[in-house]
């Protein structure tokens, strides 16, 4: 094998902690003495004369610190991130340019309406365009990401079955929902009911019918499902919960492979989350942020979170007070740099650019399964959508297990699938090329697989000990959580 | 590659999606434009917005304007950090990680707490959560939650939003007094063995500074959870921290250290608390371990509370930690540390102070409250919606108008001054007003 497999790359010694350099004194921030200085009318027994353990750094210090930082991180711009269900996409640049500007960076939420007019209308406009793509009447753009787009909707859902008489007790959620749903419905009052996928992959509208009762509030769905499947009997499951007075919730996690295929407003969805840092290109940040714009039937316009953007002569104006609202899910107009950025998206690549995404999507993941369908066990042996998911089997009998398989792509500069999810596939592999990568990409990540599936015949001492590579070896999670150790403390290090 | 996979169409990869939605999917939305079009668009648009450089803001009320170091946009436009996942990869991920150990670090140090976790959405959601882990941890019998009326009003109405779903809580509002702080007698009367907690602001949403010794003890008495909110976290660079005064959990909204305003969004919530409840803290956490070879590292953990997990049963249903603005904190807090965080606020209570003097003695408005403050103060105008007319003829907004939430304050504006207020704002402030 290659040198990667022998050799530990030199790796530079991680910084050590902001509070275990600098020196008495120090900062970055200097603001003339002589001048602002006294404490009004506060009380000496209010004040503090310290922050204990604080940082005292130069500014060069400080930067150096967090440049070495970011060099002991994968990114999509240094790697290719195949992280089924996560639409690691690119992020364009001009989406920052755009975010940046101080018109939208330098806006406060509080100053009048009459002096934010082009922020109102970019909301008001990013409103109009999420419809179209999704095929809904109304939406809100509050919610900070995805789950809490869940819970808003659930809400929603809930006001509206109150006002109807029963906000009802249930919700059906699939095996192979993300763990945000269940949650989602506990934080909502409602007790969880879990159904089964088909032998397929699928869900079938009898198991749907078994369930469904007058108690039912909704049924949680994602489309195409997490294992990468059209459901592609969305259409009559929907009809099984109306039958019933039930609502359709569409998690939109994946909408990254609808658009232009087909709009979840029209396979009989009441209700559903999309995820702006998902399918419109927003960064993920290391874990946010992200937004998360809920959208509705007409039924449920009147239950939107406030405030609401409204227009009026080519004005735009907000709505505070709606009788019906749910109320307010977050402080102000929600996560609006991140909404600046998907609006920028959007216009980029426009109607037909959206389209094209969601093909180059799909053809880029089933290239990847076809690729690598006879050196790993496919979970489901149909085409995919926009992700494919393999598992272990092939690899167990030499003792490789899913994990050695992910630690060992990191060897070969490649970020790992979404790993043991599904919980119902075994050892799952979730890869999700997503559109922006090139074929070639695509090839060098295919080859390190089947590099790494003769390894685990040949050499699998080799995987089992990966990475060897990475600023640091496996690291021992259990002695995080058994030692608890959650900040520097003065006496760090010390009781070793 | 059309080849490789067997088929001869992109559309055959779709056979599985029913024709009658494939044929009405078109989305109708216009064809994407030049790079150089997007930015005129965007340009124009901004346009129409008022910032700081032209207009003379006096807003606070949750979002504050604060100095920005140049380094701190430097760090976040890294695209290691900005175009990075979760960190559920350690080794590939010490970076971020590492940040967001220290993040917590840094969140212990200026609340006075013991454990923080890695930020939530924001601070009115920070507080509906802390409300939700005091849930967890206080017995069945226990669940009415007094909140302050001085507590923001976004913050209020969202803990009301999250409540409203789960049948067994009960949500009462405690008045505040003359002095602008949380009316003591009124909620010494409304705590009793059914009372979960107590949520106040610190600073409240009047820029008070509370008084939290009565408040506390008056909560220990009734074993009630002291649970401050504190929007303005560069106040804790000079006042005693809700550690030290005895709360139990201390959340708030992180925007002013280091995140530009953006209308409002996106912040972060902070939130921290005592170590014995770490288990039922909500959101993400970073501990420290070490590697195969013995070297520290850093991870997430304790994530059996987390919904990726336990599903139904998670402590929070939240998914996120609003990483990079927390890193953009992380970074302005670095670079500021221990003699900048507390010059920078004194600043704000000096300039505060004096613009507040200026505004009460040369302008002729009414100071409102008794309470010491921070950067925010509430001052009563006889003719406030002529006030604002005469302000904004200047390019001036100075402050917000607090009758949209208290009736009882209608002719009341509640005015923020920090650094980036010039004197000669101040100076043309007191004159619109005064003239």
């Amino acid at each position: 094998m290659s040198e990667v497999s022998v050799g530990r790359r030199l790796q530079p010694a991680a910084p050590r902690l902001l509070f275990e350099s600098g020196s008495s004194g120090r900062s970055a921030f200097y603001w003339p003495d002589g001048d602002d200085q006294g404490q009004g009318n506060i009380p000496e027994t209010l004040l503090r004369h310290d922050i204990p353990g604080f940082p005292e750094l130069g500014e060069l210090e400080v930067l150096r610190h967090f440049t070495r930082l970011s060099q002991r991180n994968f990114a999509i711009e240094s790697q290719f991130y195949p992280l089924g269900s996560c639409t690691m996409k690119y992020n364009p640049k001009v989406n920052e340019v755009a975010a940046r500007l101080p018109g939208f960076a330098q806006i406060h939420p509080l100053a009048p309406v009459e002096v934010l007019q082009g922020a109102m209308e970019l909301l008001y406009d990013l409103e109009r365009m999420l419809l179209e793509i999704c095929g809904m009447d109304s939406v809100s753009l509050q919610p900070s990401a995805g789950a809490q787009g869940e819970l808003t909707g659930l809400m929603l859902i809930r006001a509206c079955l109150a006002e109807r008489g029963n906000p009802r007790k249930k919700i059906i959620v699939p095996d192979t929902a993300h763990g945000t749903n269940p949650a989602s419905s506990t934080l909502c009052g409602y007790d969880v009911v879990q159904i089964s996928s088909t032998a397929q992959g699928v869900i079938d509208p009898a198991t749907i019918a078994k369930v469904m009762d007058e108690q039912v509030a909704a049924l949680m769905i994602t489309n195409p499902n997490t294992l990468g499947l059209f459901e592609k009997d969305i259409e009559a499951i929907a009809e099984v919960v109306h039958g019933k007075g039930g609502l359709v919730y569409l998690d939109g996690a994946n909408l990254n492979a609808l658009m232009g295929v087909a709009k979840p407003g029209h396979m009989g969805v009441d209700v559903l989350h999309m995820n702006l840092h998902k399918t419109f290109s927003t960064p993920h940040g290391g874990g946010g942020p992200g937004a998360g714009p809920v959208a509705v039937k007409k039924m449920l316009s009147d239950y939107l979170p406030v405030p609401r953007i409204a227009k009026n002569a080519g004005t735009f104006y907000l709505q505070e007070r709606c009788p019906k609202t749910i109320g307010r899910v977050r402080s102000f107009f929600g996560n609006f740099g991140i909404l600046v950025r998907a609006y920028t998206y959007i216009i980029s690549i426009g109607g037909n650019g959206l389209e094209e995404s969601s093909r180059m999507a799909l053809l880029n993941a089933n290239y990847i399964r076809k690729r690598l369908e006879k050196s790993y066990q496919l979970a489901y042996n149909e085409p995919c959508m926009h992700e494919c998911i393999f598992t272990d089997r092939l690899q167990h009998k030499h003792g490789i297990s899913t994990l050695d398989i992910a630690k060992r792509l990191l060897d070969y500069d490649f970020h790992p699938p979404t790993i043991y999810f599904p919980l119902v596939v075994s050892g799952a592999l979730m890869i999700e090329p997503t559109e922006t990568e090139t074929p070639e990409t695509l090839d060098a990540f295919v080859e390190a697989m089947l590099a790494i599936a003769r390894e685990a015949e040949e050499t699998p001492e080799v995987v089992k000990a990966a990475p060897h590579s990475t600023p640091v070896r496996r690291l021992d999670e259990a002695r995080a959580a058994r030692r608890q150790i959650l900040r520097w403390e003065p006496t760090h290090g010390k009781a070793e | 590659m059309l080849r490789v996979i067997g088929i001869d169409s992109l559309d055959e990869l779709y056979r599985h999606v029913p024709e009658t939605l494939r044929n009405r999917a078109k989305i109708g939305l216009p064809e994407g434009l030049t790079e150089l079009a997007v930015r005129r668009r965007l340009a124009a648009l901004a346009a129409k917005n008022a910032t700081p450089s032209e207009w003379s803001f006096f807003l606070g009320g949750g979002i504050y304007h604060h100095f920005i170091p140049s380094a701190v946009d430097a760090v976040i436009s890294r695209s290691e950090f900005a175009t990075s996942y979760t960190p559920y990869q350690p080794e590939v991920s010490q970076g971020t990680l590492q940040a967001l150990f220290e993040y917590q670090t840094l969140v212990c140090q200026l609340t006075g707490m013991e454990v923080s976790n890695a930020g939530v959405y924001d601070g009115a959601s920070a507080a509906a959560e802390a409300v939700l882990m005091s849930r967890r941890i206080q017995p069945l019998n226990r669940r009415r939650v007094l909140l302050s009326r001085a507590l923001h009003p976004h913050y209020r109405e969202v803990i009301s939003t999250y409540l409203k779903n789960l049948n067994d809580m009960r949500l009462e509002e405690v008045g505040f007094d003359n002095s602008g702080g949380t009316d003591l007698e009124q909620l010494t009367a409304k705590l009793d063995h059914q009372s979960m907690c107590v949520v106040v602001g610190y600073p409240n949403f009047f820029g008070i500074i509370e008084d939290l010794t009565p408040i506390q003890a008056a909560c220990a008495s009734s074993g009630a959870q002291l649970i401050t909110v504190t929007a303005e976290p560069l106040a804790l660079g000079v006042l005693k921290p809700p550690g030290e005064w005895g709360a139990d959990i201390a959340v708030g909204e992180g925007q002013s250290l280091g995140v530009p305003m953006t209308l409002g969004g996106p912040g972060y919530g902070f939130f921290a608390s005592q170590r014995r409840f770490v288990r039922s803290l909500p959101g993400r956490l970073v501990g420290e371990t070490v590697d195969a070879e013995g070297q520290r590292g850093f991870v997430l953990t304790l994530a059996t509370r987390e919904q990726h997990i336990r599903r139904e049963k998670a402590t929070s249903n939240i998914c996120t930690s609003q990483t990079l603005c927390t890193l953009a904190s992380t970074v302005f807090m670095s670079l500021l540390g221990k003699t900048g965080m507390r010059r920078l606020a004194e600043v704000n209570v000096s300039r505060a102070h004096e613009a507040c003097d200026r505004l009460v003695d040369e302008a002729k408005l009414e100071f409102c409250f008794s309470r010491p403050f921070f950067n925010e103060f509430v001052l009563r105008a006889k003719n406030l919606p002529d006030l604002m007319k005469r302000c904004a003829a200047e390019r001036i907004v100075p402050g917000v108008p607090l009758g949209q939430w208290y009736p009882e304050l209608h002719d009341c504006l509640l005015v923020c001054v920090t650094e980036m207020n010039q004197r000669k704002e101040i100076d043309r402030l007191v004159g619109s007003i005064g003239g």
